[in-house]
C-alpha cells in the first residue's frame, strides 16, 4: 500500500512540473527581434517628460508610468535588462528640504463647492531631496531640466536649491555634488538611450506668460533666468554635444521633438472672453472708461503718441454677457506717464492701470492657472475686479507676439533635433506633430479616443501640460514604432487602454 | 414490456440531442471510471455506478457497496498577446473533487444507496492586476451534490434509478473594477463577490438495459440546478475615496444566479476475451443555460453587472477499455473528446476551456476480499487556441479581451472500493 501511495506521489509530482508550452512564446526571444540596436541597457535623458511627471507632480504611480519605463517593458521582450527609476517616496508628490516643503502635492479632481476641480491631494510629503538616493538610474529624467542643465556641473548641489541654481529632483539621485545630469547617464556605459529635452527652454517663457526674454544672441546660458528663451547656438552645441556623449557606448538611441507648447490645455482651457457681466455692471464699467476711449485716446493720437491703430486696439468697451479680459501688454506704447501730466492729469493710480492696458482678442491665450485669479478681487473691493477693472499682469497672458517667440525658438531647435537625428541616424520621433494629432483629431484606441481637452481628453495630466499614463502609453508607442522603423526592429506595441487616461481622483 | 420499449425508444431520441462537459465541470466522480475515460453509465463495476447509473446499482453482487476517493486536479492556464507582449500564468491550488457513495441491496430487485460526489468546480487564480484582471484575477466556484438513491430491477434485463438532489454550492470571484481606475496609492480598485451555503434541489433518473451477459446500455439524466445566490457580500476596495469615483469602498449585498447545467449520458459496454471489457459513453451537457453571469448589486448607484456567457450545449465522447491482468489486479485505460461549450467571442479567462483531449489510465489493486485500491491519472491536453471575450465594455465601447491560451490539467485520483 505504501508503495502505491509512493509512485502515486512522484507521478503526481512529475505531472506538475509538466506546464503547457506555447508553440511561439513571447517570453522567448524567438518572436521578437531586435534588430541592430542592443537593448540590454536602456538609459533614459531628459527632463520632467521623461521622468513621469504629472499632474504637477512626480510621485511614485507617476513615474511607474513614464514612458521610459513603459519601453523599459516591451525592450525585456527583445533583450532588455532592469529598469531602474528615482522613485519619489510616495504617491503625494511633493517636495521637502530639511523639512520644509519646497514642492506642491500633486493635483488630484476633487469636488469643491459642488463641481470637480483639481485641486492638490492633502498630506504631508515624505520626500525629502537631501537624503540622497544611491546608486544608478536608468531614468535620467529630470524635471524642469533645460537643454544646457544636463551638462551643468552641481546641478545636483543641495546647496545650490534654495537659491534656483540647482534643482531638487536632481539633487535626490546624482552620484556626487559637482555631477551632471548627462554624466551620471553616460557612466551607465548605455547600449541604447532615448533623449528628449529641450522642451523647457521654451516652456517656462511660455507658461509663465512670457514674462522672460529671449537670451537669442546671448551665447552663456549661466547668465538665462528661468523663463528665458535658450538661444539656439547654444542648443545646438549642448544637444549635440549630449548626443555624441550618448554615443560614446550606446549603438543606438531614440530623440523626440519639443511639442508646441501652446497646443497644450495649459493653453487652450480658460477662454479669454471669460468675465460674464450683467447690464448694470456693464453700464458702470463703460462709464468708468467712457472718458479714457473718447478723450483719451483721440487726444494721444492727435498728439502723435499712439498711431490710430492702437489706439483703436486700446479701446477698453464692456459688454452684457461675456468679455474678453483686460491686461497689460508690454508691446504697447507705456502712456503711464504722458497720462499725468496735462492735459490729462490723471492720478498716478489710474494712470499706471491704463498705461498698457488693452482687451484681450482671439489670439491671446491664458495660462491655466490664471484661471483661479480672474474675476477675483483687489483687497475685497468689488470695483476692482482682476481681469476686468484691474488688468491681468503678463504673466497671465500669452500675446500673439510671444507665442509667436515661442513657436520661432520651438521650431528652430526642432530643426537642429531632425537634423542631428538623421546625422547620426538615431530613430526620431516627431513629438510636435504627434501631439498636436491628439489636439486637433483625437487618436483613437480600443476604449474610445483621446484628445487634447482638457481633464476628460485622456491624453494630458491635471496640470494641463504634462501627460497622463495612457498619454505616456502612446508617446511609448510611437517611440517603438520608430525604434522598428529605424533599426529594424519587432518590438511590440502596448495596449495604450490599458493605461489610464482619467483624471486621478482625490477627496 | 411495451413500457418499456416505449422508454428504451425515447431514450434513444432524446441521445439525438444530448449534450456535457467543458466549462467548470470537473469530470472526476470514480477513480476505476475515470481511468477508463469516464465512462461508466454501461459499467457494472462498484458503487460507482451510483453516480454514473443508478439503475445498475442493483446489479451490484454484494450486500454492501461503498466507493470512495479524491483526486487532485493539477490545472494551468497560460495566456499571452502576441501584439502587446503581455503574458500571464495561473497559479492554480490543487483542485480536490470528491465522491462517495454507498448502496445496499434490499431485496433482490431493489438496492437503496447515497450518494455525495462535486462534479462542478472550478479554481483559477491569474496574478493580480494581470492583463485580464478587469475580467478576473480569481474564481473558486465548489458545488456538492448529495442524493438519495433507488434502483428497481424491472426485468432481467431492465431496470430503473434515480433520486433527489440537493446541491450545496458556493462561488468567491474576484476582480478589478476596470482596466486603469487605481486608488490614491495607485492600487487598482477591486470588487470581490463572496457567496456560500446557496443550496438548491434537483434529480436524476436512469435506466440499464443488458441484452445479453456481455452487452449492456444505459442511460442517465441528470437534471439542471441553478444556485441562487441571495444577499451575497460584494466588497469594493481601493477605490478612491471621492465622490466622483464609480462606486464607494466597503461591502454591498448582491443577487446572482450560477447554473450548473443538465447532463444527459447514454452509452454501451462490451465484455470480451473473458478478461476485457470495452465502454462507450456519449455526454451531452445542456450549458445553454448558461447565458449571462449577471450580479445584481443591491444599492441603486452601483451599476448591475452583466457578463454574456452565452455557452452552447456541448458533447463528450468518451472510450474506456479494461483488462483483468491478474487475479487482484485490474488494468484501465481511456481517452475523451471533451468538446467546449465556448462560442466564440465569449472566451472568458475566468473559465478558459477549448476543445480538449483526454488521456487516462489507472488500475484497482485488490488488498483484500473487501477491500480494493483504486487509482487513476488524466491528461487533459488543450489545444493552443487564439481567442476572445468581447462583452467587456468601457463607456458603451466593446473593449475585447484577445490573446492565445494554452492550458492543461492533470488529474491524480486515489480511492478505495469496499464490499461486504
Amino acid at each position: 500500500m505504501r508503495n502505491y501511495i509512493k509512485y502515486a506521489a512522484v507521478l503526481a509530482l512529475g505531472l506538475v512540473a509538466c506546464e503547457p508550452e506555447f508553440d511561439e512564446s513571447v517570453e522567448d526571444d524567438k518572436v521578437y527581434d531586435q534588430g541592430s540596436a542592443d537593448f540590454s541597457n536602456y538609459v533614459a535623458v531628459g527632463n520632467s517628460l521623461t521622468a513621469g511627471y504629472a499632474d504637477n507632480a512626480l510621485y511614485v504611480s507617476g513615474q511607474k508610468n513614464s514612458y521610459p519605463n513603459i519601453l523599459a517593458q516591451q525592450f525585456e521582450r527583445v533583450g532588455g535588462g532592469d529598469f531602474t527609476q528615482p522613485l519619489m517616496n510616495d504617491n503625494l508628490g511633493g517636495l521637502l528640504l530639511q523639512g520644509d516643503q519646497i514642492a506642491g502635492n500633486r493635483l488630484t479632481l476633487s469636488v469643491v463647492n459642488g463641481a470637480p476641480a483639481p485641486t492638490p491631494i492633502s498630506g504631508t510629503p515624505t520626500t525629502e531631496i537631501s537624503n540622497t538616493l544611491t546608486g544608478s538610474f536608468n531614468n535620467m529624467g529630470v524635471p524642469g531640466a533645460k537643454s544646457y542643465h544636463l551638462m551643468a556641473p552641481g546641478y545636483g548641489n543641495v546647496a545650490g536649491v534654495p537659491t534656483g541654481q540647482s534643482n531638487p529632483y536632481f539633487v535626490r539621485f546624482r552620484s556626487s555634488a559637482d555631477a551632471t545630469v548627462l554624466g551620471d547617464a553616460v557612466a551607465q556605459n548605455p547600449t541604447f538611450f532615448s533623449l528628449w529635452i529641450g522642451n523647457n527652454d521654451v516652456l517656462g517663457y511660455a507658461s509663465s506668460g512670457g514674462v522672460g526674454v529671449s537670451q537669442q544672441g546671448n551665447l552663456d546660458p549661466a547668465t538665462y533666468g528661468s523663463n528665458d528663451i535658450t538661444d539656439t547656438n547654444v542648443f545646438a552645441s549642448v544637444y549635440s554635444q549630449e548626443v555624441d556623449a550618448l554615443l560614446a557606448s550606446a549603438s543606438a538611441g531614440v530623440v523626440l521633438n519639443i511639442p508646441n507648447v501652446t497646443s497644450t490645455p495649459y493653453f487652450n482651457t480658460v477662454p479669454v472672453n471669460a468675465i460674464p457681466l450683467d447690464a448694470d455692471t456693464t453700464a458702470f464699467l463703460n462709464s468708468q472708461f467712457a472718458a479714457y476711449n473718447t478723450q483719451v485716446l483721440p487726444g494721444l493720437v492727435q498728439f502723435g503718441i499712439l498711431s490710430p491703430e492702437e489706439a483703436a486696439m486700446r479701446e477698453v468697451v464692456f459688454q452684457q454677457g461675456q468679455n474678453y479680459v483686460t491686461l497689460v501688454d508690454e508691446e504697447l506704447t507705456d502712456i503711464s506717464q504722458i497720462l499725468q501730466a496735462p492735459p490729462f492729469s490723471l492720478d498716478a493710480q489710474t494712470a499706471m492701470m491704463l498705461g498698457q492696458i488693452r482687451q484681450a482678442n482671439d489670439s491671446d491665450l491664458i495660462p491655466l492657472p490664471s484661471s483661479s485669479f480672474l474675476g477675483t478681487l483687489v483687497n475685497d473691493d468689488p470695483n476692482l475686479v482682476n481681469g476686468v477693472s484691474v488688468p491681468l499682469g503678463d504673466e497671465h497672458v500669452l500675446t500673439a507676439s510671444e507665442q509667436e517667440e515661442v513657436a520661432t525658438a520651438t521650431a528652430a531647435f526642432n530643426q537642429i533635433i531632425e537634423s542631428i537625428a538623421a546625422d547620426k541616424g538615431l530613430a526620431f520621433v516627431d513629438a510636435n506633430a504627434i501631439l498636436d494629432r491628439v489636439a486637433t483629431s483625437g487618436i483613437s484606441f480600443d476604449g474610445g479616443s483621446i484628445t487634447g481637452e482638457f481633464a476628460t481628453g485622456g491624453a494630458f495630466s491635471l496640470d494641463g501640460i504634462h501627460l497622463t499614463p495612457r498619454g505616456y502609453a502612446f508617446i511609448a508607442n510611437e517611440i517603438i514604432k520608430s525604434i522598428n522603423t529605424t533599426y529594424n526592429a519587432t518590438i511590440p506595441s502596448v495596449n495604450i487602454g490599458d493605461y489610464s487616461g482619467d483624471p486621478s481622483l482625490g477627496d | 414490456m411495451i413500457m418499456k420499449k416505449l422508454l428504451f425508444f425515447a431514450a434513444f431520441l432524446l441521445a439525438a440531442s444530448v449534450t456535457y462537459a467543458g466549462g467548470y465541470r470537473v469530470s472526476a466522480q470514480g477513480q476505476r471510471a475515470l481511468a477508463m475515460g469516464h465512462t461508466g453509465v454501461a459499467v457494472v463495476n462498484s458503487a460507482e455506478l451510483a453516480f454514473f447509473n443508478p439503475a445498475g446499482l442493483v446489479y451490484l453482487e454484494n450486500k454492501l457497496n461503498i466507493s470512495a476517493g479524491v483526486t487532485g486536479v493539477m490545472s494551468n492556464v497560460k495566456w499571452q498577446n502576441v501584439e502587446s507582449g503581455q503574458f500571464a500564468e495561473t497559479d492554480n491550488p490543487i483542485g480536490t473533487p470528491f465522491y462517495f457513495y454507498a448502496s445496499y441491496k434490499v431485496t433482490d430487485f431493489l438496492t437503496v444507496g447515497l450518494s455525495a460526489y462535486s462534479p462542478y468546480g472550478s479554481t483559477v487564480e491569474y496574478p493580480t492586476d494581470w492583463a485580464g484582471s478587469h475580467l478576473v484575477n480569481n474564481i473558486d466556484l465548489q458545488a456538492i451534490y448529495i442524493q438519495p438513491l433507488v434502483s428497481l430491477r424491472l426485468s432481467e434485463y431492465f431496470s430503473i434509478g434515480g433520486g433527489p438532489i440537493y446541491v450545496t454550492g458556493g462561488v468567491n470571484f474576484n476582480r478589478n473594477v476596470n482596466r486603469t481606475l487605481t486608488d490614491e496609492q495607485g492600487d487598482r480598485s477591486n470588487v470581490e463577490i463572496d457567496a456560500s451555503n446557496v443550496t438548491n434541489w434537483g434529480w436524476s433518473a436512469s435506466w440499464m438495459f443488458t441484452p445479453t451477459e456481455n452487452f449492456r446500455i444505459g442511460f442517465n439524466y441528470r437534471s439542471e440546478v441553478i444556485l441562487e445566490a441571495e444577499n451575497g457580500d460584494a466588497t469594493f476596495s481601493n477605490v478612491p475615496n471621492s465622490p466622483l469615483s464609480p462606486v464607494q469602498n466597503g461591502t454591498v449585498n448582491f443577487d446572482a444566479s450560477l447554473p450548473m447545467p443538465a447532463e444527459m449520458t447514454v452509452g454501451l459496454s462490451y465484455s470480451f476475451l473473458d478478461k476485457w471489457l470495452f465502454a462507450f459513453d456519449y455526454n451531452r451537457a445542456y450549458w445553454s443555460v448558461y447565458n449571462d453571469l449577471m450580479i445584481d448589486f443591491a444599492p441603486e448607484g452601483v451599476p448591475d453587472s452583466s457578463n454574456p456567457r452565452n455557452y452552447k450545449n456541448a458533447s463528450t465522447y468518451r472510450f474506456g477499455l479494461q483488462y483483468e491482468a491478474l487475479d487482484q489486479l485490474t488494468l484501465r485505460a481511456g481517452y475523451y473528446l471533451d468538446e467546449s461549450p465556448v462560442q466564440s467571442g465569449y472566451f472568458a479567462p475566468e473559465t478558459p476551456r477549448n476543445d480538449s483531449h483526454g488521456f487516462t489510465g489507472g488500475f484497482s489493486y485488490q488488498l483484500s476480499k473487501r477491500f480494493a485500491l483504486d487509482a487513476s491519472v488524466t491528461y487533459l491536453r488543450f489545444n493552443e487556441v487564439d481567442a476572445s471575450y468581447d462583452f467587456y465594455t468601457e463607456n458603451g465601447q466593446s473593449v475585447p479581451f484577445e490573446g492565445t491560451y494554452k492550458s492543461n490539467a492533470f488529474l491524480a485520483g486515489l480511492g478505495v472500493t469496499f464490499n461486504l
